[in-house]
């Protein structure tokens, strides 16, 4: 009778994390329309297609070699998982075992998917796309995956060793605040420094050409979100339900918060902002969503809209291009929900952590949060960096003024994303298709020659 | 012949095209425009990043009428782009020298 509903329970598990891995994977083609919506009508394509090429570059790792290295065992220090265990999954594809390991890799490797893809709107529309795609696959390699280690990968019985912040350091994260969000943000802010400024940032006015798009990608996000956090309980149980929830009532504090700071300091409530102000506060709840209670979730959401809102402006102050503001809102909403659950988390609501700072617990667990996150934000910083730094001198980042002024859909893709006037389309000869479907092409060449 | 090109509030537009017609204009050529005069543009915010508008949309409408027809073509305009508010836009008239029909090569008023 127990095995039997055991049964049940790790089948119900496994449909609700296949289920998790799907709304993951849908987050990046939402996070394309987020991004894409806030770039210029020349750059859009590129910036859809920099999301879909790191889904492209990152999946094909991640099941030759990615989930090895994250989820192998460890080969010391709590650094790096063992890259020869799952070479091509080996060992993992057709051994049936109970909460089914397949899915927890399709799971995971969602989260790579994204994170590389986060990185983009650092260096909107200005990189060859070639570079990044080179980039993102070296920097899944030595950042993403070893990050993922360290936080993701946990010690268990039957004799596996995990990463360090994880295990040894007992740092808490529950999906994601470090080894994506301050990941990704950090290295954001290494390539946006690197990779250098638009031509005319900050003089010239760079509007985001569909607002629609913004509002619809952060929709998206949101919706993918609920198997983000919840789904990383990996199991269909309560605690996936106080994540789900926290993911739904923290992100709309952190609307408010948000739009709050902007009616006060620039006088109207924008869309913009409330989209701004969901991704903010998913990125805020994504470490906590499943150690908080109600009124935890609710002040880490709207701080996270206050404290992104003010954050976007810095980098006018500071000087650099990051220009879909990866730094303001996943590096400080990652720093901001990683260092709350050191404040704001309580055993009652999961009795696998401890009690923060505000309950009780001291400041013990903040100190070590404090720890995983400067940590994970230092790795990627310094690595992304020297990636960046290599890419720049060796193949180089940009491309050409005159290809940056023209759009760079144009440049890298040969294709404009709107065809607003018949013109265009009525003026452009279709030379190689009508030559191919006549079987023109000889006639053609021969008349000139002649 | 002349040729009156007014520049219009856009969602005039309708009143203006019903008026044109009423006074006897068989045709026109309308465009989407951008520009400004006295009204100036405005302050668009992004993220707390200040945009100036500094072009406002605008519909130019062209009407090539005969000489006869031209006050009454500029009245009609003006009387149904007033909203008396600023921005409301300007028309002005242009001496033509030839207008010809392409379809069938006639010249001149016979052409309008």
């Amino acid at each position: 009778m127990a095995a039997k509903a055991e049964e049940e329970s790790v089948e119900g598990n496994t449909a609700w994390l296949l289920t998790s891995a799907a709304l993951v994977l849908l987050m990046t083609p939402g996070l394309a329309f987020f991004y894409g919506g806030m770039v210029r009508t020349k750059s859009v394509l590129n910036m859809l297609m920099m999301c879909f090429g790191a889904i492209a570059v990152v999946g094909v790792l991640w099941v030759i070699y990615g989930y090895s290295l994250t989820f192998g065992d460890d080969i010391g220090g709590g650094l790096l998982g063992d890259v020869t265990q799952y070479i091509g999954l080996s060992g993992l594809i057709g051994n049936e075992d109970a909460l089914a390991t397949t899915g927890f890799v399709a799971f995971q490797g969602m989260f790579a998917v994204i994170t590389v893809a986060l990185i983009a709107g650092a260096i909107a529309d200005r990189v060859r796309f070639g570079a990044w795609l080179l980039f993102a696959g070296i920097w899944a390699t030595i950042v993403y995956f070893p990050v993922a280690h360290w936080v993701f990968d946990f010690s268990n019985d039957s004799g596996h060793v995990g990463g360090w912040i994880a295990n040894d350091l007992v740092a808490f994260d529950f999906a994601g605040g470090t080894a994506v969000h301050i990941n990704a943000g950090a290295a954001a802010l290494a390539l946006a420094i690197i990779v250098g400024k638009r031509r005319g940032w900050p003089r010239e006015p760079m509007k985001p050409h569909n607002l629609p798009f913004v509002m619809l990608g952060a929709a998206i996000l949101w919706f993918g979100w609920f198997g983000f956090n919840a789904g990383s309980a990996l199991a269909a149980n309560g605690l996936a339900g106080v994540a789900f929830i926290n993911t739904f009532s923290a992100t709309a504090a952190a609307i408010l918060g948000w739009l709050l700071i902007e009616r006060i300091r620039d006088g109207h409530a924008t869309s913009l902002g409330a989209a701004s102000g969901v991704v903010a506060g998913l990125v805020a709840i994504t470490p906590a969503c499943a150690f908080v209670d109600t009124w935890g979730a609710l002040l880490i959401g709207v701080l996270a809209g206050v404290f992104c809102a003010l954050a976007v402006g810095l980098k006018y102050r500071l000087g650099f291009d990051d220009s879909l503001d990866v730094v303001g809102v996943h590096l400080v909403g990652g720093l901001w929900g990683t260092l709350a659950i050191g404040m704001f988390q309580t055993t009652y609501v999961n009795d696998t952590g401890v009690s923060g700072l505000f309950y009780g617990g001291g400041v013990g667990q903040l100190g070590k949060q404090a720890v995983g996150a400067f940590a994970v934000l230092a790795y990627s910083f310094v690595v992304t960096a020297i990636i960046a730094f290599v890419i720049k001198v060796t193949m180089g980042w940009r491309v050409t003024d005159d290809e940056e002024v023209t759009g760079i859909d144009e440049a890298e893709h040969a294709e404009s994303a709107y065809e607003f006037s018949g013109l265009r389309s009525g003026s452009s000869s279709m030379s190689k298709a009508a030559d191919a479907l006549s079987g023109n092409k000889v006639p053609a060449k021969a008349s000139k020659e002649g | 012949m002349k040729l009156v090109t007014a520049i219009i509030k856009p969602f005039t537009l309708d009143d203006v095209k019903a008026a044109l017609e009423q006074v006897g204009v068989l045709g026109m050529t309308v465009s989407e425009v951008q520009g400004y005069g006295r009204q100036k543009g405005h302050t668009e915010v992004y993220r707390g990043a200040e945009y100036s508008v500094d072009f406002v949309p605008k519909v130019r409408v062209e009407v090539l009428v005969d000489d006869a027809l031209g006050d009454k073509v500029v009245e009609a305009v003006v009387e149904a782009a007033r909203t008396g508010k600023i921005g409301d836009g300007k028309v002005w008239v242009t001496p033509v020298d030839t207008v010809v029909r392409v379809r069938t090569g006639e010249r001149g008023t016979d052409a309008l």
